[in-house]
């Protein structure tokens, strides 16, 4: 609670400091704007800033060390019976004296010991707050003091605002970064805990996916094989399928669109296919199952072929009707990059406009076009949604694209589902599984990212 | 018609000009013959009028330079030649313009044909993301003027020459074509144009974007390639229009102010806004 007013005075300082900073400014320059080096507006936010930041600071400090400190004087009060106990136990102990204090439920029955320490928690804790509050607002109010003394024509209170900018603009962008590098290590390490319980060569070239472990010593049948092959064959099946549908038809459309559209149809057409992007894949993938598998399957009937109700040939057309968008939009900004001068040039040959398309724009357009496939096919092996719902979780290792495949990512969705152990072979397969997923998907856009880089100089 | 042509062309390469249809074979100072006829072209981007009533000969054997201000009309009037305004989806052309006495804008008329016979230079240089071998081979493989091998090489190696470039690329014909200097790219464009033998080149500013070594070596080659070629060149530098053409039409505000022999343009303009243009009071 004291928090939540430390958080809002610290707001409210800075506002202030915002207006009376900007007011010292124009008092101190006086009828003469100019003679300030910084608008009076810098001067405000200057203000603001030195108020605000270092409490702040303050407050963010307190919220990370908050816990520990406060354990840890609670135990020094506890004596040391409690001290004694293992590790495990002092956690759960603490853990229940905290939920008391703020009134959750409790594993264990509530003894006035327990009480006792809960109500020392809860003081000690409502002591802390309030200390806190009192720094923090001590600390805003020394830097708006600081700030305000210090507002002068001559303070280049503009060049500092903007270094702040530029650290937060910084900051920022190292957010995502530390978060992405965060997920890859976790994932790493927990798939190397798998590696530990199952070889490496095992699951990279097995061949039979069957992750169920047995929970109790006395059940059977469940010993879990971790052959990932028919999950990566599957996989490729169904990218293949649907960059057989999508490839195709996104770079006639694209060609049709940056070629021969005129500007009516194509200002109407473009923005409908891209809402195609904008589909939830859920959707996509109800769709699939539900329609897409059930006339495929229909369809084979009456030609006499055993099409199976989930099968790969229906998640991977669905996947490629999803990724046109993304073909057709990349490979049509890749055309219309190409200049303006290379079609006339053509044109001007005597070349007609198809001859031109396929001899002259599709090549200069090349680079373009192959890394607009190579991301779509990263998004494809990465889709989960459609294949999740149309194309089953039976891990067959087969090439016939009417039966039932399963995909990577489908077998990540299963093994986390529900309630799992988080240290069994089967959970920590799914993060073995991320980790190769991971892999390619980084592999093919770096490929993607080069290829692109490396033709675009050659051809402008 | 064409082969007909052609060996007139041949014919009378050196007395420089054929006879006039109508003049009299004693007269040697005989009028040049045309190869083609604009009359009353008037070109309209949407509403707005670009060219107005533009009459202009382009004569056998001859360059005939077109000068005037930015915007006044002479690239559009270029690009009506072949047709290149076509690709413009408000642009609007009335009047009539002939090839050898056939109206190029008339219903028999494919505008792929006429455009392999009225071959285009640019401002800019633009190779095709493609080997120099394989830029000059564009529109004889898409015409099917040759077949693949060594006919196909003999055509290449011939524009080439003509193009005054095969020297400097003989060894690297299969490297790119944007691999080459500035120069070197707007004389490999040449030698793409002249590679299906068009019986008219126009050239859009040609030199514009090129230093003034390459700009005398491609001005050399104008004047070579007329022996062979109806050339039209749009140019804002008006000493290369003095050095390279026997004619010269001065453009201002979409009209056709004055279209003369060169000489008499630049030594003894009638026009009063020529004589401003000329002279650098204006422009």
């Amino acid at each position: 609670m004291q928090l939540t007013i430390l958080l809002i005075a610290i707001l409210a300082l800075a506002v202030i400091g915002l207006y009376f900073g900007r007011r010292r400014a124009l008092s101190a320059a006086g009828s003469n704007l100019g003679k300030l080096h910084s608008m009076p507006g810098y001067h405000g936010w200057y203000v603001a800033l030195w108020c605000g930041i270092p409490s702040g600071i303050v407050l963010v400090v307190w919220l990370i060390i908050e816990t520990p400190i406060l354990e840890a004087l609670l135990l020094s009060t506890l004596g040391p019976v409690v001290a004694e106990q293992s590790e495990a136990m002092i956690g759960l102990l603490l853990n229940d004296v905290r939920n008391l204090a703020s009134g959750d439920v409790v594993s264990r029955e509530v003894d006035p010991a327990l009480q006792a320490a809960a109500d020392r928690y809860a003081s000690m804790k409502a002591t802390a707050q309030a200390a806190v509050l009192a720094i923090g607002l001590a600390v805003g109010g020394a830097g708006f003091g600081w700030a305000w003394r210090r507002i002068a024509p001559s303070l280049r209170a503009r060049n500092k605002v903007e270094r702040f900018v530029n650290i937060a603009l910084i900051l920022s962008s190292c957010v995502a970064i530390v978060t992405t590098i965060g997920i890859v290590l976790s994932v790493l390490f927990e798939s190397i805990r798998f590696f530990s319980i199952i070889p490496f060569w095992d699951f990279l070239f097995g061949l039979k996916w069957s992750p169920q472990t047995a929970i109790r010593a006395d059940q059977v049948g469940s010993t879990g094989a971790f052959g990932a092959i028919p999950l990566f064959t599957g996989t490729l099946m169904i990218t293949l399928i649907a960059m057989l549908v999508a490839l195709p038809v996104g770079l006639f459309a694209a060609i049709y669109m940056a070629e021969f559209a005129s500007p009516r149809f194509r200002n109407v057409t473009k923005p409908i296919l891209e809402i195609l992007a904008g589909v939830p894949t859920v959707v996509y993938g109800f769709f699939a199952a539900l329609v897409v598998a059930p006339t495929f399957r229909g369809i084979g009937e009456s030609i006499g072929l055993d099409v199976a109700s989930e099968s790969a040939l229906a998640a991977g057309v669905v996947m490629g009707i999803m990724i046109i968008p993304f073909i057709s939009s990349l490979s049509d900004d890749a055309i219309v990059a190409v200049p303006n001068s290379l079609r006339e040039g053509s044109l001007a040959m005597g070349a007609t406009k198809s001859e031109t398309v396929v001899k002259v724009i599709l090549p200069a357009a090349l680079h373009g076009i192959v890394a607009a496939c190579l991301l779509a096919v990263s998004r494809a092996i990465g889709e989960t949604m459609i294949v999740v719902m149309a194309a089953g979780l039976a891990a067959n290792l087969t090439a016939n694209p009417l039966d039932a495949v399963t995909t990577v990512t489908v077998q990540i969705v299963t093994l986390l589902v529900g309630d799992q152990e988080f240290d069994s072979a089967k959970t920590l397969a799914a993060f073995a599984l991320g980790l190769m997923l991971f892999v390619v998907t980084l592999a093919l856009n770096i490929f993607a990212l080069h290829i692109a880089r490396k033709y675009r100089e050659q051809y402008d | 018609m064409t082969e007909d042509s052609d060996a007139m062309v041949s014919l009378t390469m050196e007395d420089d000009a054929a006879p006039a249809a109508a003049g009299s074979a004693a007269d040697t100072d005989a009028a040049p013959r045309m190869r083609m006829r604009a009359r009353d072209v008037n070109v309209f981007y949407a509403d707005k009028q670009a060219l107005f009533d533009v009459d202009i000969d382009l004569a056998l054997n001859k360059v005939t330079a077109l000068i005037g201000p930015s915007g006044c009309g002479k690239s559009t009037f270029l690009r009506c030649l072949n047709r290149m305004n076509d690709i413009i989806d408000i642009c609007r052309v009335t009047g009539s313009i002939t090839l050898d006495d056939r109206d190029i804008y008339g219903r028999d008329i494919d505008v792929v044909q006429l455009r392999a016979r009225v071959g285009m230079v640019f401002q800019k240089p633009n190779p095709f993301p493609k080997s120099i071998y394989e830029n000059v081979a564009y529109g004889p493989r898409i015409h099917g003027l040759a077949r693949k091998g060594r006919e196909l090489d003999e055509v290449v190696e011939q524009s080439l020459r003509r193009a005054g470039l095969f020297d400097e690329v003989s060894d690297r014909l299969q490297q790119p074509g944007t691999s080459l200097s500035g120069g070197q790219q707007q004389r490999l464009c040449i030698a793409r144009a002249i590679a299906i033998s068009p019986e008219v080149i126009l050239m859009d500013e040609p030199c514009s974007a090129l230093d003034p070594i390459a700009t005398a070596k491609v001005e050399e080659l104008i004047d070579e390639l007329r022996q062979h070629y109806t050339i039209a060149i749009v140019t804002h530098n008006m000493q290369q229009a003095a050095r390279v053409s026997q004619f010269t039409a001065f453009f201002h505000l979409g009209e056709l102010v004055e279209f003369e022999a060169t000489e008499q343009i630049f030594t003894n303009p009638h026009d009063q806004r020529t004589q401003d243009y000329i002279t650098g009071r204006f422009g």
